[in-house]
Parts: structure tokens; sequence; C-alpha cells
């Protein structure tokens, strides 16, 4: 199964504003994407209380993976969102 | 309604955040009681209304969110989030094909997904409070009931509550609530930092608010802490004159702290990271009197590293470049857990393993944060001093202010918040730069008075003569050495009590950036023997309620 093993760069690690993005964006791909960290379970990376549950701090390497069509280009994405300093973004609409 | 013929009547309470205001009473919608559980015959329909509450839920944060801002607006579309969240769809299903109906099976699976953010502890521990608000939001829906939180009634408004959690208070607009009141809370509760932070009048422990009954409108005095339920339109609108000229005159003040005979006093603001201050009116302000920076530590399973410090602070240092900026280094432990710091629970936290104790067990926590702090200093030209937070003996401040030094950092202090500390300032101060007083711990340790316990509020209050007295034992040891003195406790805050601490001796005030017009005018208005004589007479009055009185009316 593809996977992606990224450090997350968000100040804050996954709460709040980068853990409500991350999972917006997950919700977006047509493949279901998971997340774990390490080698512990693989939890919904649609789901916000299954991601903050996770209590991903800063700098803690996750690991994505999905299955099926499409997979490969939902993990870049949100790979690559990941390793963004999302804390430090304003938001585009504020 | 409200009988418009009776005469008003007088409640009492404690007056938290200073200034006046009437209006109409709004009170915060109580969370929904659960009836008793009901058979269920159509699971389908009973599945698609608990559905439809969860929508509902949603809708109404994310338009809270939308109509918020900064940080609030994020809290609160995190939260919108949770609302939708699959997750919880399934779980309710299952609840619901277990024989439950909606509302019951809303309410365990959120008791669920609770236990286990709870389990966690720490910050996400924090957090399942935040989960139990979406609970309240999804049942009232389900059960037909009006959402609980903050009212909208469509005019502004004084908000009446029980007391305030701060997930009740996000996105609080200041421009339709007038004042708060609340039945319970004490003087550093939640309430009265927010009110204090948004320069709202407010009243807390206020016995007998919540029978005010809705819509009666209310003249509200948050520096004596009377309410007046049932006054007149004609009243009401005199309080608001009255207001509204108090705040120009506050404004109308500019430049540095001082009394009116030009004796300078640092006006200096409390923060929580540089972005605290944004969009704050610094005029005057002589630097950050209290920069807490817990913030960093927040959420975390390992406690931040150099650099990521190093770049935090700086941050801050670069807010006041020509300004002085005091940093208190990690105040965590029994009290306020971190995962990674791995203490063991305490049966008294606030006696227990916490601030500067940590370090015992942990040295290398403080030792890396001094150097981040000594390194971001280098690179500022803001006047940074560093001070410990729970010292009690002179011994500890040596330790602390030899560690400090020895990562080239000139000036360290520590706090006084126990009152060990205070009863030795004189021998501080013989190892120690400067003293900060904390006065929220110094009141809980010196009256022992829980800071969280509404029903002991009145001993918890910053007018207690006794807590009056170890401030005035630390500024004269201050005095004798020439050394700072300053407080940054809520107490700082209290424009009634700035000339107060001033007389007795105290040369720094550090409070929210917000406070600071009231305090300066305050200040203003009295000379420095006024002053001293105003510190008389409070420390002459036998509690809290007396020694205020005693220098209101003077």
């Amino acid at each position: 199964m593809p996977t992606r093993t990224v450090a997350v760069a968000a100040r804050t690690g996954l709460h709040a504003r980068p853990a409500a993005l991350f999972v917006k964006a997950a919700a977006d791909q047509e493949t279901p994407v998971r997340i774990r960290v390490g080698d512990g379970p693989a939890v919904p990376a649609a789901s916000m209380l299954a991601v903050l549950s996770l209590g991903v701090g800063h700098g803690t390497e996750v690991t994505l993976e999905a299955d099926g069509p499409g997979a490969d280009a939902a993990l870049d994405a949100l790979a690559a969102l990941l390793a963004r300093d999302l804390d430090a973004e304003e938001p585009a609409d504020a | 309604m409200p009988d418009l013929d009776a005469p008003p009547r007088a409640l009492q309470g404690i007056g938290v955040g200073p200034g006046l205001s009437a209006g109409a009473v709004a009170r915060m919608a109580a969370p929904p009681a659960l009836p008793d559980p009901r058979p269920v015959t159509d699971p389908e329909r009973e599945l698609a209304d608990a559905v439809r509450a969860l929508e509902a839920a949603e809708a109404d944060l994310r338009a809270r969110s939308e109509a918020a801002d900064g940080e609030a607006r994020d809290i609160l579309s995190a939260q919108a989030m949770i609302a939708a969240d699959p997750t919880l769809r399934d779980g309710v299903a299952e609840r619901v094909r277990a024989g439950e109906d909606a509302a019951h099976a809303l309410r365990s699976t959120f008791d669920r997904h609770r236990e286990l953010l709870a389990s966690l502890g720490g910050y996400l521990g924090e957090r399942a409070a935040d989960l139990d608000d979406i609970a309240h939001r999804a049942i009232a829906a389900a059960l037909g009931r009006p959402m609980p939180g903050l009212p909208s009634p469509g005019h502004p408004f004084v908000l009446v509550a029980d007391d305030l959690a701060p997930a009740d208070t996000v996105g609080l607009d200041t421009g339709t609530v007038l004042a708060l009141v609340t039945e319970r809370g004490g003087p550093t509760s939640h309430t009265a930092i927010l009110a204090r932070a948004l320069g709202l009048p407010a009243v807390v422990g206020c016995a007998g608010i919540l029978e005010v009954p809705e819509g009666t409108v209310v003249a509200v005095d948050g520096t004596s802490g009377q309410v007046r339920a049932g006054v007149g339109d004609d009243e009401a609108a005199g309080v608001r004159a009255r207001a509204a000229e108090e705040r120009s005159r506050l404004t109308a003040g500019r430049g540095p702290g001082r009394t009116a005979d030009g004796h300078p006093v640092d006006l200096m603001v409390n923060i929580g990271s540089a972005a605290d201050l944004r969009g704050a009116d610094l005029d005057g302000v002589a630097g950050v009197g209290l920069f807490r920076t817990e913030f960093l530590f927040l959420g975390r399973k390992d406690a931040p590293g150099l650099d990521e410090q190093v770049a935090a602070y700086a941050e801050a240092f670069a807010l006041f470049p020509e300004g002085t900026v005091v940093v208190r280094t990690l105040d965590a432990g029994a009290d306020k857990p971190l995962p990674f710091l791995g203490l063991p629970e305490e049966p008294n936290p606030a006696l227990g393993v916490r601030g500067l104790r940590v370090a015992r067990d942990r040295p290398e926590i403080l030792d890396t944060q001094l150097e981040a702090v000594a390194r971001a200093a280098e690179q500022a030209t803001a006047d940074v001093w560093v001070m410990a937070p729970m010292v009690s003996t002179p011994v500890e401040a040596a330790a602390f202010v030899e560690r400090a030094r020895a990562f080239g950092l000139r000036t360290a202090g520590v706090m006084v918040e126990v009152p060990a500390a205070a009863l030795r300032a004189d021998r501080l101060l013989q190892v120690a730069d400067f003293l900060s007083i904390g006065t929220n711990d110094l009141s809980q340790y010196t009256l022992a008075a829980d800071r969280q316990s509404g029903a002991l509020a009145d001993l918890l209050d910053p007018w207690q003569p006794a807590l009056l007295q170890l401030i005035a034992a630390c500024a004269e040891a201050g005095r004798r050495s020439g050394r700072s003195v300053g407080v940054c406790g809520e107490a700082a805050a209290d424009p009634a009590l700035a000339p107060v601490l001033v007389g007795l001796g105290v040369t720094k005030l550090s409070m929210s950036a917000r406070s600071v017009p009231a305090v300066r005018a305050r200040l203003a208005a009295h000379d420095r023997a006024a002053c001293e004589d105003l510190a008389r007479r409070a420390l002459d009055a036998a509690d809290a309620a007396e020694a205020r009185a005693a220098v209101l009316s003077s």
C-alpha cells in the first residue's frame, strides 16, 4: 500500500487550525486516507476527533496511507500540507 | 414580565471588571437536561433525527465561527469539524441500533470520546470540555430546545450566567455585551480574567442574580460590585452616559505611568505570546512585566527544542525594542500538568511539584529554556529579565539566579507567590535582582483558599489586608536594597487598588494591555502622599470589603 512519512511542521502540531486544515483536505480527497504515528493504529485522516486524539506535536513524524485510485496523488497533497508551517500562514479569508 | 413598578433591588457581588454599565439582562442558556430514555420503535427515523441534530450543531458552530475572528474563529471552526466527524455518526448509529433514542445515543457517544480525550491528559484532556459544548448543542437540537450558549436577544445586553467557561465566551462581542454578572466565581475566575481582557464591567459571586428575570434592566458597578436590578430606563441611560464620559476621560490620558506629582510607576503588560499584543495600544507601556512561556509547551509530547524557543522569545522581545521584557520560566507541574514532564498525580497539586520545583527532577528543561532566552536576548535590543515561579526560599532563589547568570542573563529575579518568600524578601533581594509579586497565588496560599473556589471568593480578594501586608514587606525590602518590586497578578489591573500598591512602595504594575488606561488615569489622580495615605487605610482594615470601602470613600 502506498505510504508517505512526513514530520509535522506546524508549530503547535496537529491541533486547532492546522488539524482543521488537514482534516478538511483529507475529506476532500477521493480516496480515504489514514494516518498513524510510528507503528500505532492508523485512524481516518478525515476524522477530526481521531486526528486530535493522536496528540501529534511539532516535529513528530506521521505516516499517511491510502489504497485505490488516486492514492499517490492524495498522499502527495496531504504530505505537502503537513510539511508546511500551517500556524504561520494567515487564513486566506481573514 | 418584570414588574416595572417595584423599587430597584440591590444585589452585592465582587467587582472584578471596573466600570459602569446598564442594560437588559440576557441569560446564558443552561445545557439541556436529558429526559428519561424512551423506547425506540423506528431506529431509522431515530438515526435520522440524531444525524440532523449533529448537523444543526455543526451549522450553529460554523455560523459562530464565521462571525468571530482570530483565534476564536479557528477554535470554533475546529469545533464545527468535530460535530461533522464521521466517527461520531458511526458511534451514534451503533447506539441507536442498540435501542437508544437520539438524545441518549448522542450523550453516550460523546461521553465515550470525552473519556478517550480525558485519558490522554494535558492539553488534550482540556479539550474534553470543548467536546461537552458540542454535545450540549447536538442534544439540545435533538430535543428541540434552543442551543445553549451566548444569548442573542438582538440588542445590547448584560450577560448573566451561573459562571462562565472559556468555551462559553469565545467570540463574545463587546459591541453587544454591556457587562458580565455571574452568580458564582471569584476574582481569579475565568470570568474575571476575561472581563479585564475585554475591558468590560463585571461582577462575580453575585448571589441572587440568576433569579432576576430575563429582560430586567440592571445597573452594574464593576468597581463596587453592586448590581441594581429593576432600574428604570432613565436611570439606565444616565448610567450609560456616565460610563461613556468615564471612558473618554480614561483614554484622554497618554504616556508613561506616574502619580499626580510625577513619581514614575512602570506600567507593563502581561502576555502569553507575541500575538497577544496585536492591535493593542501600547502608548506609555514600559514593556512586558510577565511573559508566560507555557504556550510553547502545551499539547506537546516532548519539550520544545532550543531553536524553536529562541524564535518564539525573539518575536516577543522585538515588540519592545527599547523596553523591558520579563520572561517567566515554565510554570507547570502538578497543577498544570504537561505530558512530557512525566510527573505523578498528587493529592494537593497546588502544594505539589510545580513551577521552579519541577527543575529539581528535570533541570534540563529549565537549562534549555534559560539558554534559549539568553540567545534570543543577544539578538534583541530589549532589556531582557528572567524570573522563576514558585520560589519559597533564598537558597532556591540563589540557585536559580546562578543558573541564569551561567547562561549570560544579566538580570535574574524571582516571583513572590509563597508567603515564606514574602516574609524573607530582604534575603531574597540579597541574591535576586528583582521581585515580582504574583498576587493570585500569593492570596491563595496566604488565605488558604483554593483559587478555583467560588465559595471562598471573598478570601481570595486582592484587597485582603494580609495580602497587602505581605506586598508591603516586599516593597520595603525593595526600597532598602534599591531593587525593583513589581506586581504582576490580577491585582495590578484593578484601578482602585493601583494607588494603594504604589503607596505600599511597588514600582512596577503589570496587567492586560486593556487595563492600562484605567490604571494610568487613577494613578495620575493621586500624588504620592495620597497613595501612601490610601495604603495605610487599606492596611488598617479588618477585611477586603472594609479595605475597599475605606479607600473608595476617601
